[in-house]
């Protein structure tokens, strides 16, 4: 039972757009309407979440966080900022692959953007709906690595290459760990499409569903999914420290801005996926048997339940970023080879038994 | 036997040519240092294993020269041999740099500014000055016009020079290849985040594995030795303070100590408790801006603001007393410049009382997590011998089983009277040199509790003449400054301003052993093996 789905709403668009003109142009109106407002949603969950990793990141450090531009809670520094990296120069770089390295910025933000049309926002509010959905956000995903590479090879910097290989070889074998837990999930519902496995959860959360397995699925999900979206403590393919920036060094203005933009929304989608697979999506939550309370939690709209939960998984990831210092390469990819990888193989085998056997709840 | 039977045996025309703070001065000709020095290096009952400094001369008329101070890890035994050539033209003397690895650099800093070379150095290339630099400044006949400001690269060689002396008294020049063609060299800086400073480190990396690492300095070299030969005395105070910033008061404690010990003057007790706590509290604000800036060159920003928050209120402590917070200009010739702030030994015990408080929180956030563990513990490890060897002091020698804090071997100001343990550790790797720094901070605190309420009343300063002249001859002092034995050696000629002032960088020989360090560890590992061994660039570069 949803009070808040927009399926029918719609469809009754689409039918007052059709009835008014040929259906061709009625869906290219409404594919232009959704395009547009994906950019919009996109810049500006960028801004909410730049602003509060400086906040939390703040609130770690002993410090204040922005407070000065927009009143007391500095709420227009983020709009400030991307409104000076609007007016920036672009750089182009003598010795550069000029095409390759314009290309590469691009390549990451519509690896970015592809996963996030995926995202399930609400029912009936998913933009690309597909029966293979969450193997397509694992597909589309994995562009973003191309970009990275060809950011950094085409510089022509040291450094770059430096970062682009780290990247590369990094969020290679982290996809193995990502893939082989969202195979568990899959597993779990029997579905790829995700606005199902969403629907699956109505009862109870996979997190729940699942017990050990998900559990563990969930907290190796999490580390896999920290190092693909190259956050700290796996932020070494732009290492500050060692490499000044990384894969990115040479870019300036909103090329740059565009590869820190995918960043922040990387930990977006990763956080969205974490919650759609195991916290239920925008599924309220449900507890078998407590017929009252789950009727409570049903007045809260699932759009809600769904960036709450994202939200509460991108505060989890900020905390480890502004905890743990950063692993060097081998011990990156020791970690995911002998640790996580067998891990996860171990957990679908498990996955798998428990739901022959019926031992999911 | 003692020392100077030592070089006689093996330098028959070895002798004393004075005495400095208890320490001989032995003269020995170029042909018998060799033999001298490997007596020495070599002696049976404590070698004089450990080369506390290499300093160049000129004496005008009677050529040039260096000064070797050498002094036994064993025993703490201490001698300077001199030795000297009177071709000005063409001076040559041997090189030591096999029995002291960190003659090696410390012979191409006399070569850069005096022109002496030495034949079987390996690397006989200029350390600070570009290249193509015209004269050696450090000579009393240097034409300061003979270099126009050159605005274009000055490109690297990536060949070192080693000369030798044949028999019949020609040179021979051998090149050996620092960088071929096929290494993929990095730059690390000189504008880098995480060098701290205008250091280069030009880095052959193959893959991630680091190959070879050649520092290349002088970016914020600042001539501070030759402009100090035309200062007077109090003038010359300003210099050490700009050294290393982190170590300012304890650098120019030293060099106050150099002048008072040979102007033979008394400093009142109550200074000499001041200048003691003063340094310790240096000392904490050194390390904790080591600990902040270690845990954000391994990528935890955390961390950094903790050690930052602390550091505060001991500049504002500083700044209470002294005026500066960086930069102090607090000790001077006779005493300190002011008497303590009312509120000095009130808020430096409630400082104390503080860190010790947030001092577990330091070691939860970074010491215990796994991630530091790994990759600090067994990275960068350096032996015994080699810290000895290359001259590493402070943190660093001391992280790797080196016993050599000045105040416990050669105690100065009021260290005698105080008690705190030296602390050592054995591994000798980064996570060693981190914690020896860190024990560091709570001996530190040790150290200021004893002395905070003891603090005699009486006169700051002692008044001197306002034009101080000092008597003839070579004089030295040392310190415990917060990163290694920091030394002054000044020559006085009787004049208002000193002949020669050379100033012992702490951060040179810890710069030296990066190489030895590095070499097959990972790039990450540079910046936490640079991090752990803790340089100044200002105080490397003089």
């Amino acid at each position: 039972m949803n009070y808040y789905d927009i399926n029918s709403l719609n469809q009754s668009i689409h039918g007052t757009l059709s009835s008014l003109m040929p259906e061709g142009l009625a869906i290219t109106l409404e594919g232009i309407a959704v395009g547009l407002l994906i950019i919009v949603l996109y810049a500006l969950l960028a801004i909410v979440l730049i602003y509060m990793e400086r906040r939390v990141c703040a609130a770690f450090q002993c410090r204040i966080g922005p407070n000065r531009v927009g009143g007391r809670g500095g709420l227009l520094q983020v709009p400030a900022d991307v409104l000076k990296i609007l007016t920036k120069e672009i750089i182009s770089l003598r010795h550069a692959d000029r095409f390759l390295y314009n290309l590469a910025p691009f390549l990451v933000i519509l690896a970015s953007i592809f996963s996030f049309a995926c995202l399930p926002w609400n029912q009936g509010a998913e933009i690309l709906r597909m029966d293979i959905g969450i193997f397509f956000v694992l597909a589309a995903s994995s562009i973003g690595v191309l970009g990275i590479l060809l950011a950094g090879w085409s510089s022509n910097s040291k450094y770059t290459v430096i970062g682009a290989v780290r990247s590369g070889a990094m969020i290679i074998s982290y996809e193995l760990s990502i893939g082989l837990t969202v195979l568990t999930m899959v597993l779990l519902s029997g579905t790829m499409d995700i606005q199902e496995i969403v629907m699956e959860q109505e009862h109870l959360w996979n997190i729940f569903r699942g017990h050990i397995p998900a559990l563990l699925a969930f907290c190796v999900y999490l580390i896999a999914g920290n190092a693909e979206a190259n956050r700290g403590p796996f932020d070494l393919a732009e290492a500050e420290q060692e490499l000044t920036a990384g894969y990115h060094t040479e870019y300036s203005g909103m090329h740059f801005g565009f590869f820190y933009l995918a960043e922040y929304l990387n930990l977006f989608i990763t956080a969205g996926i974490a919650s759609t697979l195991f916290l239920g999506g925008w599924m309220p939550f449900h507890i078998p048997g407590l017929d009252g309370l789950n009727a409570v939690m049903d007045w809260i709209p699932g759009v809600v339940w769904f960036v709450g939960k994202t939200f509460a998984v991108v505060f989890l990831l900020m905390w480890i970023r502004w905890t743990f210092p950063r692993l060097r390469i081998d011990q990156v990819l020791t970690l995911e080879w002998k640790y996580l990888m067998p891990l996860s193989l171990v957990i679908v085998l498990l996955m798998t038994l428990c739901v022959i056997f019926g031992l999911v709840l | 036997m003692n020392l100077l039977d030592t070089i006689i045996k093996a330098a028959p025309e070895a002798h004393i040519v004075t005495e400095t703070d208890g320490i001989q001065i032995v003269a020995v000709t170029p042909e018998e240092l060799p033999a001298a020095a490997q007596a020495l290096a070599q002696r049976p009952e404590g070698a004089m294993d450990f080369l506390y400094d290499l300093t160049g001369m000129d004496w005008g008329e009677e050529g040039l020269g260096v000064l070797y101070q050498l002094e036994s890890t064993a025993t703490g035994e201490r001698i300077i041999l001199r030795t000297q050539t009177t071709d000005r033209e063409r001076p040559l003397l041997p090189s030591v740099s096999t029995l002291w690895p960190t003659a090696e650099i410390k012979e191409r800093e006399a070569f850069d500014f005096l022109g002496i070379r030495f034949t079987g150095n390996p690397d006989m290339r200029r350390l600070y000055l570009r290249e193509d630099w015209k004269g050696y400044p450090l000579r009393k006949d240097y034409d300061a016009t003979a270099n126009e400001l050159t605005l274009d690269n000055e490109i690297n060689a990536d060949t070192t020079e080693e000369y030798t002396l044949r028999p019949d008294g020609t040179l021979e020049c051998h090149e050996h290849q620092l960088f071929g063609n096929d290494d993929f060299v990095v730059n690390i800086g000189p504008q880098h985040p995480s060098t701290h400073g205008v250091l280069r480190l030009r880095t052959a990396l193959d893959g991630e594995v680091i190959r070879h690492v050649d520092p290349i300095l002088g970016y914020i070299h600042r001539g501070i030795e030759k402009m100090a030969e035309r200062m007077t005395y109090p003038q010359t105070l300003a210099m050490t303070d700009r050294l290393d910033y982190l170590s300012a008061h304890q650098n120019r404690h030293a060099l106050c100590r150099c002048i008072e010990g040979a102007m033979e003057l008394e400093v009142p007790e109550r200074a000499e408790y001041i200048r003691t706590i003063m340094d310790e509290l240096q000392r904490i604000d050194s390390h904790l801006l080591f600990y902040s800036c270690l845990a954000m060159d391994m990528g935890a920003l955390t961390p950094f603001f903790y050690g930052f928050r602390e550091r505060e209120m001991i500049l504002n402590i500083f700044e209470e007393t002294t005026g500066g917070r960086l930069i102090q200009n607090y000790n001077v010739i006779g005493g300190v410049r002011a008497d303590l702030h009312p509120d000095f030994c009130n808020k430096t015990k409630e400082f104390i009382v503080h860190l010790r408080q947030v001092l577990p929180d330091y070691h939860n956030i970074f010491t215990g997590s796994i991630i530091a563990k790994t990759r600090l513990e067994g990275v960068g490890r350096l032996s015994r011998e080699q810290v000895i060897g290359l001259g590493a002091t402070g943190g660093t020698g001391r992280a790797s089983g080196w016993a050599n804090d000045v105040r416990k071997r050669h105690p100065y100001a009021v260290y005698d009277q105080v008690d705190f343990e030296e602390v050592v550790r054995t591994e000798g790797d980064s996570m060693a040199r981190y914690l020896v720094r860190m024990d560091e901070i709570e001996q530190s605190c040790r150290i200021i509790e004893q002395l905070i309420d003891r603090i005699p009343e009486g006169p700051v300063r002692t008044k001197t003449k306002p034009i101080i002249k000092l008597p003839e001859g070579i004089f030295t002092a040392s310190v415990e400054a917060s990163r290694g034995a920091f030394g002054v050696l000044l020559e006085s000629r009787g004049d208002k301003s000193p002949y020669r002032l050379h100033f012992r960088s702490t951060g040179l020989p810890l710069v030296h052993t990066m190489d030895t360090a590095c070499r097959g560890a990972k790039l990450a590992d540079l910046i936490a093996i640079g991090g752990s061994i803790d340089f100044v660039i200002p105080d490397i570069d003089r």
